[in-house]
Formats: C-alpha cells, structure tokens, sequence
C-alpha cells in the first residue's frame, strides 16, 4: 500500500455517521474513496455544497458544479447549495464535525502551519484558517517527512495557520494525538516501529504504554 | 433596473476603479464582463475576488494583459501570472482568510462597520489589527469592504432583475450583489417575471442597477 493510501484509509476510519466533513485538496481528497460502506456521512465543498459526489462520468459534468479547485464534481440525493457566507459560516461556526487538511508543518502543541512559505510559496489561505479555527474536529492527514525531512518539528517555523492545536495527525508512519497538550504516537503504520518513527521525528513524542499498528 | 449591452455596461467602469467580481475559480463569473473589460483594456483595477482563477479563466483574464494594480482576495496560487505580478510586486495583493473576506462584504452591503472573528488570531493575518475580547475570547476587528462596481453571474434573472443562481456558481455573488454602489448583472437565461417563484429569489430586483441583456 502507498503512503497516500495508508494515509487516507486511517483518516477514513475517524468519520462517524452523520458527521459533516470539509477535506481539503490533496492527500485529503481521497479520503472520501474510503468511506466504509453502509456509513453515511455528508462531504463539504467550500464552495457552497453540502452532499458532493463522485467525479461525474464523461459527458456528465455539469459547469457550475464543481469542487473548490474549479474541478467537475457530482452532488448526491439530499445535496444542498449556499453562497459563501453560509458555507463559512457552516465551517467557522462549528457546524463542520471533521476537517481534513494536508500540512507543511505540525508541531510538538499541535500547531499547524499549511499555507505559506515565505518568499517562496505564497497561495493564499483559501478557507485553511476558518476550517482550523472553526471545525470541532481537525485531522492532518500528510506525509511524515519530506525529502528526509520531519514534517512533524518541535516548533512550527513557518507561518501557522491558526493558534488552535489540531485534534489529529495522520501521517504514512503514525497517528499522533494532543492528549494535554502533548504529541503522542497513538499508533504506528504496519510494518513500522515506533523506533522507525521516532528516528524521524524531530518532535518530541509521548509513549503510552500500547501502541497499536493501524487498522486500515 | 436599467437593460444594457456587456459594452455600455463596461464602458462605465472608469479605469482604476474597484470592481467585486462573483466566482470561484471561475465558476459563477460574468465572463461575458470579463472579456468585456479586456477588450476595453481597463486598467488600474482593484480587483475584489475570491481567486485569481487561472490563466484564460474567469478573472484570470485580466492578469494576462496587467490590467490589476491591485487584488483584495483568499487564493492566488493556480494562477501562475497572478503569482509572477505579485512577486515582482507589480501588483499588490491582500490575501485574507476565505470566511473573514465574504463576512467584510457581507458587512459592507449591510450597512456594518464590520465583523469580529476568530480566524487569523495569533498568526500573520492580525498585523495592523485591533484585537477585541468578547466575554473572553479574542477577536479580531475586520472592517467592512465595499466596491464602486459589483459584477455578478446570476442562473436565471427575471426582467424586474430578481436572480437566482445555480450550484456551486452562486458563490460570492449575492452577498457582492449587495456591496456595490453599482451592481451589473449577467445571467445565463433571463426569463419573464414569475418565472423565479418570490421564494427562490436569491437577489431581489431591486439591488440590481443593470442587466445585461443576452444574445
């Protein structure tokens, strides 16, 4: 299994019936491929959709349904459109159970940081701050390093995204939590173990005594 | 509400005025304004957008020929020309977070001095701001925002300019549609009046200034 796969086949196991979802673009995305069957959750476009769908079959788009990156997407039965104050009043006013966003950056208090790099990315924030600040539950689902490079640091050194701490990280080596305040390896990708993980995480973990591999 | 062609419409839009343009990565803009407004080569734009859209799409259009001077928006990253004008600063750019920049144009077309949120406390967004604490919970002061012209893609608008729109392309535009001193009006069909049932009006008539007529 590749990483993204691990990676959104454990987020997916976090949503629980009903539960409104925001995933943001990138290894997010494919969480919605996931969804164990028989469970029924409503996915979240920014744009102003509740109730997205698969992407449409060829020659089944339709030009004013599309997904936050401007991309066709289908809206299932039950579906509901709003402008944009309601769909950020939906995100920022804690209607949204679980929001999944990539990252840059997560530190030892959860901080994240995922918009910016300065003098050398500078996208914007979309709806990236209103979803961290604003969501009752928020899971990072990203790679553990990059290029050799621990993505989960002691402190963000880049721009963060809001001063709330995530809920959860899910990364292709672990799943760490915030219990108090405090990074913790929750649990580790099969096949790895939790000296592997250690060794390429710049952060400080907390051990509980059982750490489990994941259920994917 | 006043029937005019996209070119009458684009002609009152003086250069370096500042234009609200509905749409989401292109999706729900008034294209129709948008080519308009290239072939009439407005310059000095302050452009109030979501996005910058993409190259071709939308208002990406108007970073091809450098007709923006200055962008107030969320997202610039999918368009490479917004990007390069930026970085070579010959543009300015204000990006804010997605749900503080429709609340300050909510507050804009209602008649606010602006909102308090929580979003963007404690990061690089409250630079310059007044932080307030309500029944102790940090807030940030984001003041209103208002445009001389709104341009806005409606689905279906009625000949009393009622609109309602469709999908994912309603987007900013009702909430524009009201933060305008001007507001210009493009549909996808326009239809006689009853047609939109009064309870699926999105934007009453009254708020629209001119609809530009099709074909």
């Amino acid at each position: 299994m590749d990483a993204q796969t691990i990676i959104a086949r454990r987020v997916a196991r976090e949503l629980r019936p009903g539960n409104l979802v925001n995933l943001g673009i990138g290894i997010p995305t494919l969480v919605a491929n996931y969804v164990p069957a028989g469970l029924n959750v409503f996915f979240q476009s920014e744009n102003g959709l509740i109730g997205t769908g698969p992407i449409p079959e060829q020659g089944m788009a339709h030009p004013l349904l599309t997904d936050a990156g401007g991309k066709p997407i289908s809206a299932l039965p039950g579906a509901a459109t709003f402008d944009s104050a309601i769909s950020f009043g939906l995100i920022r006013g804690g209607h949204v159970d679980i929001t999944v966003l990539g990252g840059l950056q997560v530190d030892a208090d959860g901080h994240l940081a995922n918009w910016m790099i300065p003098g050398k990315m500078v996208p914007g924030m979309g709806g990236a701050m209103d979803l961290v600040t604003g969501a009752k539950r928020v899971i990072v689902a990203m790679q553990h390093a990059a290029r050799g490079k621990s993505k989960i640091v002691a402190r963000c050194n880049l721009p963060l995204t809001s001063v709330r701490p995530v809920d959860l990280v899910v990364t292709d080596m672990a799943v760490i939590a915030f219990p108090g305040g405090k990074a913790t390896l929750l649990e580790t990708a099969p096949g790895v173990t939790v000296a592997e993980v250690l060794e390429v995480t710049e952060a400080e973990l907390a051990l509980p005594d059982a750490i489990p591999a994941m259920m994917l | 509400m006043k029937s005019v062609s996209a070119e009458e419409a684009v002609a009152m839009i003086p250069n370096n005025a500042r234009i609200m343009i509905g749409g989401f990565m292109g999706v729900g803009t008034p294209e129709r304004l948008l080519d308009e407004l290239v072939r009439q080569k407005k310059s000095g734009l302050t452009l109030i957008s979501n996005d910058a859209a993409t190259p071709g799409k939308g208002v990406g259009k108007l970073f091809e020929g450098a007709q923006v001077s200055s962008m107030i928006g969320t997202h610039i990253g999918l368009n490479p020309k917004a990007q390069q004008q930026m970085l070579g600063k010959q543009i300015t750019v204000d990006l804010i977070p997605q749900g503080t920049f429709v609340e300050r144009i909510r507050a804009g077309g209602c008649g606010l001095g602006g909102v308090l949120t929580p979003t963007g406390v404690g990061t690089l967004v409250e630079d310059g701001k007044q932080k307030i604490e309500v029944d102790g919970k940090p807030y940030l002061l984001e003041k209103a925002l208002r445009a001389d012209f709104a341009l806005v893609h409606a689905f279906l608008a009625d000949y009393a300019g009622n609109l309602s729109y469709a999908l994912t392309a309603r987007n900013f535009n009702p909430v524009m549609a009201m933060a305008a001193d001007t507001v210009i009006v493009t549909a996808e069909h326009i239809v006689p009046v009853g047609v939109i049932a009064p309870d699926h009006v999105m934007t009453p008539g009254p708020l629209v200034d001119y609809l530009v007529a099709n074909g």
